[in-house]
């Protein structure tokens, strides 16, 4: 049965792939709009041949944020369908180094990755291959790696977290409003999928976004151990909601954990999809990366022939980092205009994110925090990261994109 | 007349006979036109759902496997890691023990390599490493192997739920090792020794993967002849065929039960050395990919013959690598490729049947009769 179902869903897939191939995402977004601005007129992109390694498929929703954008990109430079090749499924082993190889040996001249394990291959197949740009997404090594063809790129969405975060404190807000629980029962519930840097920043972020309006929430954690996983996720997510969170937030990548809060009538917050269509009764709202602007940076820069930036980082600023479209029957009145606000504050450098004076650990304030930066076999702690009460994520000029706030955890947090 | 229907009743137009034998030739003669059939389905599949031109989709599946030298150096790779666990699992299948736990074995074979190379990678001679690892890694099989064949051996538990479950132990512990060596991040060991290349498998003649295909060759060649020739063999195939009279000449079943899963346990444990030691580096949850299963229909495919499996995991591995490339010149889901490549393996197996048994009118046999 359960095959059975699978080649339908299959099947089903397919013939949605066919009728809707070369539609745009349907996300709108909150944040800057440069994405459907006009390509750069006189670059010859017709040299440019691009490659995308992706761990998952369309199935999983930060595999599909990739492949999506690059669509985007892809239609928006004029790009053929074979100047941008794609694989998905690609693990994290000798066969990520295979696809890699493959790419180039089909005469791609620049390759991106999506996954943070793939990064040791790609790194190989940087040294194998000098001539050839590679761009691995979330990975730490291309500021020290020495190799003049190796990037990283990340976003800082930690920002967009603490904005989703924002919406789910002013939901429990309202929530305490119409007496439907008591200030002291704001627990929010928080799926993750490992338990390191990337994961605690957006968490930490998500959370003390929720307090900035909500001062008693508070929040508990669990992990899956897996990037893909609808039914662990559904089951971590369940199990939150049984020991009474009533908002929900993930960073995992399947439809697991909404679809358990459309089922159980709790909000949920998301992350690189739009999930009011599985849910929308609950789904408020998501932040999200936009990859548009760094394909579109990078793949000009090689139809160029230029250099461009080994660590980068994008901003709301460069519109990669976004809000999906808010679910209007779901969130508190107001929002809107809170985010609006915040979105401007965050823009003009008013408000930081991880200011020091906002959260505790183990009651102190945080005076100095020394993180692991630089990527070493032992994970030594090296770099000081706390500059003017500030503690700076995702700084590419002194420190690096991917994330490092790796507090486990901040007062008001705790792991289930 | 209630005797008349009940007559007509027990008549079908047709019934099945097994066949005697067949000769070679026209053996073949029905797989290939199984193969001609399947590819028949599989075009209407590609140009109802897809609206592409069949033809151009199946060139580009051979591409994916021939079009460039590195492809098919690629493929023989993925042949040489799935055909070695298709050996592993095979003498097992012929003693009728259901081994599923290929999966695990390999597992913890490549376990065992990549924690000598976590640990002692940077005191010992790269060689005197690299045997070391072999031997952790062939240990690790035997006894992941083992353990459930002396459950069936002493106390007759049902070994394919053993195994299975082994598996799942395997995961576990890999995925434990990891978190113990890689302290932060998303359980991803990445490559071991980057900097030193401590316990990888040199390049042999400039070629990273002629290591491990000369060795699983020369296993191939070694577990036909065990299979076909040696004493061993022809016991575990008594065993397989009854033990009862396996006992009744004098064979000790509960040695060759014992005794085959060591050779199968170390098989598999050669097969995570390779993968850990001669291609990956690193060690994962999905160091085995589901090869310890598909290996399963491998060795099903070619009736236990080692020589055959040569062909068998040619097909398998021709028909994943072709769906990939498929999925990415044609921008379809990886999933519609897999729809194509079980359209043919199920007219391949299928086909088997007309091989085996025949179709006779049970008409035309009556009107003889009468």
């Amino acid at each position: 049965m359960k095959k059975v179902l699978a080649l339908l869903l299959a099947a089903v897939l397919v013939f949605s792939f066919a009728a809707c191939s070369g539609s745009k995402d349907t996300t709108t977004t909150a944040g800057a709009d440069e994405s459907t601005s006009a390509a750069p007129t006189d670059v010859d992109y017709s040299k440019v041949k691009v490659g995308l390694i992706c761990l998952h498929d369309e199935n999983s929703t930060y595999d599909n944020n990739f492949i999506q954008a690059l669509k985007d990109t892809q239609t928006k430079l004029g790009l053929k369908d074979d100047q941008v090749l794609i694989k998905t499924n690609i693990p994290e082993d000798d066969k990520c180094l295979n696809a890699a190889q493959e790419l180039a040996d089909e005469g791609c001249n620049i390759i991106f990755a999506d996954s943070f394990g793939h990064e040791t291959y790609m790194m190989q197949a940087a040294k194998e291959f000098p001539e050839i740009q590679f761009c691995h997404a979330t990975g730490t090594h291309a500021k020290t790696a020495e190799l003049k063809n190796f990037h990283n790129a990340f976003a800082a969405i930690y920002e967009g977290r603490y904005l989703a975060g924002i919406a789910a404190g002013m939901k429990l807000n309202e929530m305490i409003k119409d007496g439907k629980i008591k200030a002291d029962e704001a627990k929010i519930g928080y799926v993750g999928a490992f338990n390191y840097a990337e994961v605690v920043s957006g968490l930490t972020s998500f959370f003390l976004g929720a307090r900035s309006v909500c001062e008693s929430a508070t929040m508990k954690v669990t992990y899956t151990n897996s990037w893909f996983d609808i039914a662990l996720e559904r089951e971590a997510a369940l199990s939150l909601i049984k020991d009474g969170c009533v908002l929900i937030s993930q960073h995992a990548d399947s439809e697991g954990a909404p679809k358990a809060c459309e089922e159980k009538k709790v909000p949920n917050v998301a992350y690189n999809i739009d999930t009011s269509s599985m849910g929308p009764n609950t789904a408020l709202i998501s932040s999200k990366i936009n990859w548009s602007p760094y394909y579109e940076l990078a793949i000009t820069a090689v139809a160029k022939g230029e250099e461009f930036a080994t660590d980068w980082c994008g901003t709301l600023a460069t519109g990669s980092v976004q809000l999906t479209k808010l679910n209007e029957a779901v969130a508190a009145e107001g929002t809107q205009a809170a985010l609006d606000e915040a979105i401007a504050k965050l823009e003009k450098g008013e408000l930081k994110v991880f200011d020091t004076a906002t959260f505790t650990v183990d009651g102190k304030a945080l005076e100095s925090y020394k993180a692991d930066v630089i990527p070493d076999e032992k994970f030594e702690k090296d770099t000081e990261v706390i500059k003017d009460g500030v503690f700076c994520e995702s700084d590419v000029d002194g420190m690096r994109s991917a994330p490092y706030f790796d507090i486990m955890y901040i007062d008001g947090i705790s792991e289930k | 007349m209630s005797k008349k229907n009940e007559n007509k009743v027990r008549e079908p137009l047709f019934h099945i006979a097994k066949r005697n034998s067949m000769v070679w030739w026209k053996a073949w003669l029905i797989r290939g036109a199984a193969i001609l059939a399947s590819l028949v389905v599989c075009a209407l599949i590609i140009v109802l759902l897809t609206k592409q031109n069949p033809l151009e989709v199946y060139a580009s599946m051979f591409k994916g496997s021939f079009g460039t030298k590195r492809k098919v150096w690629i493929l023989l790779q993925n042949m040489a890691i799935l055909l070695c666990i298709s050996l592993a699992v095979t003498p097992a299948f012929k003693m009728r023990f259901w081994n599923l736990g290929a999966e695990g074995q390999v597992l913890i074979g490549g376990l065992a390599s990549a924690a000598c190379m976590f640990y002692i990678g940077d005191r010992l001679p790269n060689l005197l490493l690299i045997l070391i690892m072999f031997v952790a890694s062939v240990l690790g099989g035997i006894i992941w192997g083992v353990i459930p064949a002396y459950f069936k051996a002493k106390w007759n538990t049902n070994e394919s739920l053993f195994t299975l479950m082994m598996n799942y132990i395997a995961i576990q512990l890999v995925s434990f090792a990891i978190m113990v060596w890689v302290p932060s991040g998303s359980s991803v060991m990445g490559v071991i020794n980057s900097s030193t290349s401590a316990g990888w498998i040199p390049d042999l003649f400039g070629k990273k993967y002629l290591f491990n295909i000369l060795v699983v060759a020369a296993v191939t060649a070694l577990m036909f002849v065990y299979l076909k020739y040696s004493k061993h063999g022809y016991e575990l195939s008594v065993v397989g065929e009854s033990e009862n009279t396996a006992r009744y000449i004098g064979i000790n079943v509960k040695k060759v039960i014992i005794r085959t899963m060591v050779l199968s346990g170390a098989v598999c444990g050669l097969a995570g050395f390779l993968l850990v030691s001669g291609t990956n580096h690193t060690i994962s949850k999905t160091l085995a990919g589901g090869n310890g299963f598909t290996a399963i229909m491998v060795s099903w495919l070619a009736k236990f013959n080692p020589i055959l499996m040569i062909l068998t995991s040619f097909l398998i591995v021709f028909l994943q690598r072709g769906a990939g490339e498929i999925a990415t010149n044609f921008r379809l889901n990886e999933s519609v490729a897999d729809i194509l490549t079980g359209v043919i393996i199920f007219f391949i197996i299928g086909c088997e049947f007309f091989i085996n048994y025949e179709i006779k009118s049970t008409h035309a046999k009556h009107k003889e009769g009468k």
